[in-house]
């Protein structure tokens, strides 16, 4: 796992600056005379060359935003973004050459086979002759797809498609692959292999970005930041933003929870237990042991308790005070 | 590397056609039904004012069918711009080191070609409409299809770029590409309309590419009231150039999704 101490500027992969960005008001919002608030508020991240980061937050945090400036598909209203030192504002097409895109929604021409999809890539990247044929014959092998050559993707199931995907984008040999909420769709054995990819190019030195809403998958991330209503809440590696919770999460729920967070206080004022979707949360070391306690200090209030390990999760609500789901959806 | 990008696009443009063999019916079929019904059925009444005399509406009409076809079929190819924006393989290119010049050419010369070819099939049927082909007026109209394909594909595409659905690129088309090829003089010579249907007739620049192609099958006495072949033949380039320009300018804007 790369710390911190790998994220300095010299070997700084990506790298934005005060990045905001709006969407234009919709025509409703306008009337109403509310202010739109920005997909992205001026978010700085740095991005170490080698490393597995996340951009994690609910959908209409801003990650899709952050993904679609960094793809070049975007333009940010101010702030600047570097890929291994080309700005994103006069050198995209610099960029573009370093840059591997996996889309969310897929970008293959269905009408054509696996071969005919990624000559056509290879095309578009200047490759051709033997030198893409050979590129070609790697990326089938490498996933799985030598059988499936000339099958149209049309006929392909969900994940070998999105095997072609990463294929296509990695035909170039990018520095830097860019995936948009690339687990969306998959099952388990397909977001497995996913994952064992992502982990043998960062194993070549291949920087990997991705979005997610999962928070499994950011566990998997060397370092991430969670990202909220267009602002960065935390950043930093998952064992480092978990540990800033400290002990476990006691999680309780009876009939009427702000009454029983009241009574919790007056009990014990240093639990500071807060109210937060109908149930009692608090954080403490030993947590199963206190649950025990409390369950006995206030006989019949408590319906039920549950203890775990800090997730980011947790982490997010404690930035930002709500669940990852339930931030409201916005335009994408 | 730029041609080379160019060229796939154009390719892949090529193959998706002859995937789709309905596309071929849809954009021959229709002009060639509409040549034998409405050349059937008008032939007995129309005669071209200050035109020679003999030739028949089916004749007349025959070139108008062609453009036609051209027409059809860079509607029909234009409706992948919107495809491919809709099923994700344009971000794919958008996010190529690929400029949006390369782009435009890809796709509009691929969508032009598909039209030329359909065209140049219908021209075929010459004979059947009476014409006697010869090798130069067959090479002369198989390269005013050329440039009549490319304009015709890039006004497509001009308005293909900016739109989202296919229901409001056809409804444009109706509204835009249909009156233009109306007012053409491939439907009724500009010579018998009304002067202020003339005048509308002028100004459209499908008129020249219309007439030029109906001077070369029947010889310039067939386009009365119209300049000659050489001013025609500059109109249709000119409309060419301005219709490629208008697709790269289309593709500049702030539009990137």
């Amino acid at each position: 796992m790369s710390g911190q101490t790998g994220s300095t500027a010299a070997t700084a992969a990506v790298e934005g600056r005060g990045v905001r960005f709006s969407y234009p008001a919709k025509r409703s919002a306008r009337r109403r005379g509310g202010p739109v608030p920005p997909a992205l508020a001026g978010v700085d991240f740095q991005v170490a060359a080698g490393e597995i980061f996340g951009f994690l937050g609910p959908n209409g945090g801003g990650k899709t935003t952050l993904f679609r400036i960094l793809a070049t598909l975007a333009r940010p209203e101010s702030g600047t973004v570097r890929v291994f030192g080309a700005d994103l504002a006069t050198q995209a097409r610099e960029v573009r050459r370093r840059l591997g895109v996996v889309f969310q929604s897929p970008s293959l021409d269905l009408q054509l086979t696996v071969r005919e999809n990624l000559v056509h890539q290879g095309h578009l990247h200047g490759l051709a002759g033997r030198d893409l044929a050979a590129r070609i014959a790697d990326g089938l092998e490498r996933f799985g797809l030598t059988e499936r050559v000339d099958q149209r993707t049309a006929e392909l199931s969900g994940g070998l498609r999105r095997r072609v995907e990463i294929a296509k984008a990695l035909l170039h040999a990018p520095r830097l692959l860019l995936l948009d909420e690339p687990s969306t769709g998959l099952d388990p054995g397909a977001r497995h292999d996913l994952w064992e990819t992502l982990e043998s190019l960062r194993s070549q030195g291949v920087t990997v970005l991705l979005t997610t809403h999962f928070m499994e998958e950011g566990d998997r991330c060397d370092r991430l930041v969670l990202l909220s209503r267009g602002t960065i809440v935390a950043e930093g590696t998952p064992a480092a933003l978990k540990e800033e919770i400290g002990g476990d999460v006691i999680t309780l729920t009876g009939r009427d929870p702000q009454a029983l967070a009241r009574d919790l206080a007056a009990l014990h004022p240093e639990l500071a237990p807060v109210v937060q979707d109908g149930a009692v949360r608090l954080e403490r070391e030993r947590g199963h042991e206190l649950a025990a306690r409390l369950a006995e200090a206030l006989p019949g209030r408590i319906e039920s308790v549950t203890v775990a390990r800090p997730s980011l999760e947790d982490v997010f609500l404690r930035r930002t005070g709500h669940r990852l789901f339930d931030e409201g959806e916005e335009a994408p | 590397m730029t041609g080379l990008a160019a060229a796939t696009l154009w390719r892949r443009e090529l193959t998706r056609f002859f995937r789709q063999p309905s596309r071929i019916a849809g954009a021959v079929g229709t002009p060639l039904i509409f040549w034998l019904l409405l050349g059937s059925g008008l032939s007995g009444s129309f005669r071209l004012p200050g035109g020679p005399a003999g030739l028949s509406y089916f004749q007349y009409f025959f070139p108008g069918t062609i453009v036609l076809v051209l027409l059809f079929a860079a509607i029909f190819s234009n409706i992948s711009v919107i495809e491919d924006r809709h099923q994700g393989f344009l971000q794919g290119v958008l996010v190529a080191p690929v400029s949006r010049s390369t782009l435009v050419a890809g796709k509009v010369l691929g969508g032009a070609t598909l039209a030329w070819i359909q065209g140049v099939v219908f021209l075929a049927l010459a004979p059947l409409s009476g014409v006697h082909l010869t090798a130069g007026s067959a090479l002369a109209a198989v390269g005013i299809l050329a440039v009549l394909a490319l304009s015709l594909t890039a006004l497509g595409f001009a308005f293909a770029w900016k739109l989202d659905s296919v229901q409001g690129f056809h409804a444009i088309m109706n509204v835009v590409l249909m009156p233009m090829w109306l007012l053409s003089g491939a439907f009724f010579p500009v010579s018998g309309a009304p002067f202020w249907l003339g005048a509308l007739m002028r100004l459209n620049p499908l008129t020249y590419g219309v007439a030029a192609l109906r001077g070369v099958l029947y010889g310039p006495a067939t386009a009365p009231g119209l300049p000659g072949p050489a001013v025609s033949l500059a109109v249709t380039l000119a409309m060419g150039l301005a219709a490629f320009a208008a697709g790269l300018l289309a593709t500049r804007g702030g539009r990137v999704d």
